[in-house]
């Protein structure tokens, strides 16, 4: 692979659900070690982009291109696309019949075959490096929020995925919980990991991407570096989504700052 | 503590400490204890009563619960009843199995598995529809008549075994079917985005969650099925049910039947309690609030 061809790329991608067209020709670059972050108000297709990059939702028109290889296509097995893109989710989705532990070796266990112990290992590193180093053994209902997200996020990684998708993990969660998320999520981006983020933080979006793109009723309708995108927007309806966004944060401030 | 309460008369309603609200509410619970005793025993001797006070029940009596009938018979009835657990655990070894292979079929998507589906549709459909004393005289009368080498030669405990388990995978795999659709479909998209196939995501994510939540109801078929065991004497077979039946033509006492009753109970009681206990640790275990 030479080191132009993008990590992720989606061209001209459609998505119809009945009469409901969600992503109306969606064209996207994600380049290695890339921090992409999707803005956009709810119903924007945000996650749907998401969901169709990792083949849960089958798209309706265009293609998909993993390292330059079409995962869209007939031939393609999507359960060994899936090995190489990670998920996270907005409600976590981890195992509740499971420990940490077992949650994190599953796939790599199951799907690379990967002997116990080597698993086991590998998902102690990575519980280590987000702090869950103490919670391997405690089922996921007896986490709190954050631990639980940051126990999914160690999930994904654990089966070493070229591409990470987040979608809105922080929505879920408890304001006081969003930073210690935040804050893996940072680390990982230091790291150089190719992640693709749908998320309302726009602070943060600010801070950790590369690109930005705001998403219109199913079209990217304008991206570029973060600097730009925030500071000087170009399309009205990006202006207008941001003016409201920072409204309600203003807001949200003014009645924390009341009440305490 | 608040002044007002203080020293004054123990009243639930009215103004108390946190040491008056706490004697208050021990001696609720106490007078709640009390009236439940009582009308326990109060129900209890009315019903003794009116059973006692009936014209035959000293007959009754003599011949449900004759103390000779329970030493004389329980030897018999223990013989034919340890052929009904060993019906039970085969046939419920059986059902575990083939219900839930029907359920995952049921329950898997794909073209490819269509005429798979309608199979086990009508299956489920047919066996949960007719009636287990009909299945039985089909099976243990209907088989041995085709002459066919491999069906027609079997044991009779073999036929009920047959007819049990065609009935009751039919119920259970309804069962097992219900608790895999209750596993919200996020589980499996959480399974599946890791790479997991369908049938990995089914055999490490879906069953071991709806397995757990379905155990009650599975529990209440099996019971089912134990009791059910007693109707396989009809193809001749010296069950529980068929010598108590013996014991009665021989000593025209019925203690039998009440003998074989209890056998059951026997069975079913810490059956139940066993399982509730194990479904209660795995709860704690996995709970959010437990300490």
């Amino acid at each position: 692979m030479n080191a132009a061809t993008p990590v992720l790329r989606l061209e001209r991608v459609y998505k119809r659900y009945g009469d409901v067209e969600v992503l109306r020709g969606i064209d996207l670059d994600v380049a290695e070690g890339d921090v992409v972050c999707l803005i956009g108000a709810s119903g924007c297709g945000k996650s749907t982009l998401l969901k169709c990059s990792n083949l849960i939702e089958p798209i309706s028109g265009g293609r998909i291109m993993l390292e330059g290889e079409e995962i869209t296509s007939e031939q393609t097995d999507p359960d060994r696309v899936r090995r190489h893109i990670g998920i996270v989710f907005q409600a976590f989705n981890l195992f509740p019949h499971m420990d940490v532990l077992s949650n994190v070796t599953l796939a790599p266990r199951r799907v690379l075959g990967m002997p116990q112990r080597a698993a086991e290992e590998r998902a102690r590193d990575l519980l280590d490096r987000f702090g869950l180093a103490d919670k391997e053994g405690e089922y996921p209902d007896r986490l709190s929020g954050g631990q639980q997200q940051r126990a999914a996020i160690t999930r994904a990684l654990a089966m070493q995925p070229r591409l990470l998708l987040l979608d809105e993990v922080t929505s879920a969660l408890d304001p006081e919980l969003v930073g210690e998320v935040l804050t893996v999520i940072r680390e990982l981006a230091e790291t150089g990991m190719t992640m693709v983020i749908a998320t309302h933080e726009m602070g943060f979006a600010r801070q950790i991407a590369d690109r930005i793109c705001f998403l219109y009723e199913g079209v990217i309708l304008e991206q570029g570096p973060p600097e730009r995108l925030f500071g000087s927007p170009q399309e009205e309806r990006t202006q207008a989504f941001l003016k409201r966004v920072t409204e309600a944060g203003r807001a949200a401030d003014l009645t924390a700052t009341d009440s305490s | 503590m608040s002044g007002i309460g203080f020293g004054t008369p123990i009243e639930p309603e009215g103004p108390a400490g946190p040491a008056a609200l706490d004697m208050a509410r021990r001696g609720s619970q106490r007078r709640n204890a009390v009236i439940s005793t009582v009308s326990t025993v109060v129900f209890f001797a009315l019903v003794i009563g009116v059973i006692a006070a009936s014209p035959g029940a000293n007959k009754v009596l003599d011949s449900f619960f004759s103390t000779t009938g329970f030493k004389d018979s329980f030897e018999p009835i223990l013989d034919g009843f340890w052929l009904n657990v060993k019906l039970m655990l085969v046939a419920e070894g059986l059902v575990l199995v083939l219900g839930l292979l029907v359920a995952v079929i049921r329950s898997l998507p794909g073209p490819v598995l269509a005429p798979l589906r309608l199979v086990a549709l009508i299956y489920t459909d047919v066996f949960r529809g007719v009636p287990l004393i009909l299945v039985i005289f089909m099976v243990g009368l209907g088989l041995p008549a085709l002459r066919l080498e491999f069906l027609s030669d079997l044991s009779v405990f073999t036929y009920g075994v047959i007819s049990l388990v065609l009935v009751y995978s039919a119920y259970v795999a309804e069962v097992y079917r219900a608790g895999i659709e209750s596993i919200h479909p996020s589980q499996a998209a959480g399974a599946r985005s890791l790479g997991l196939t369908q049938f990995q995501s089914m055999r490490f994510v879906i069953l071991p969650q709806a397995i757990r939540r379905v155990i009650p109801p599975l529990l209440n078929d099996f019971i089912g099925l134990q009791k059910d065991t007693a109707l396989i004497g009809l193809l001749g077979l010296v069950e529980v049910a068929r010598a108590a039946e013996n014991y009665a033509a021989e000593t025209f006492n019925f203690t039998g039947y009440t003998m074989a009753a209890l056998l059951f109970i026997a069975v079913t009681i810490p059956l139940a309690r066993t399982t509730d206990w194990l479904i209660l640790r795995d709860r704690r275990r996995m709970a959010a609030t437990a300490g």
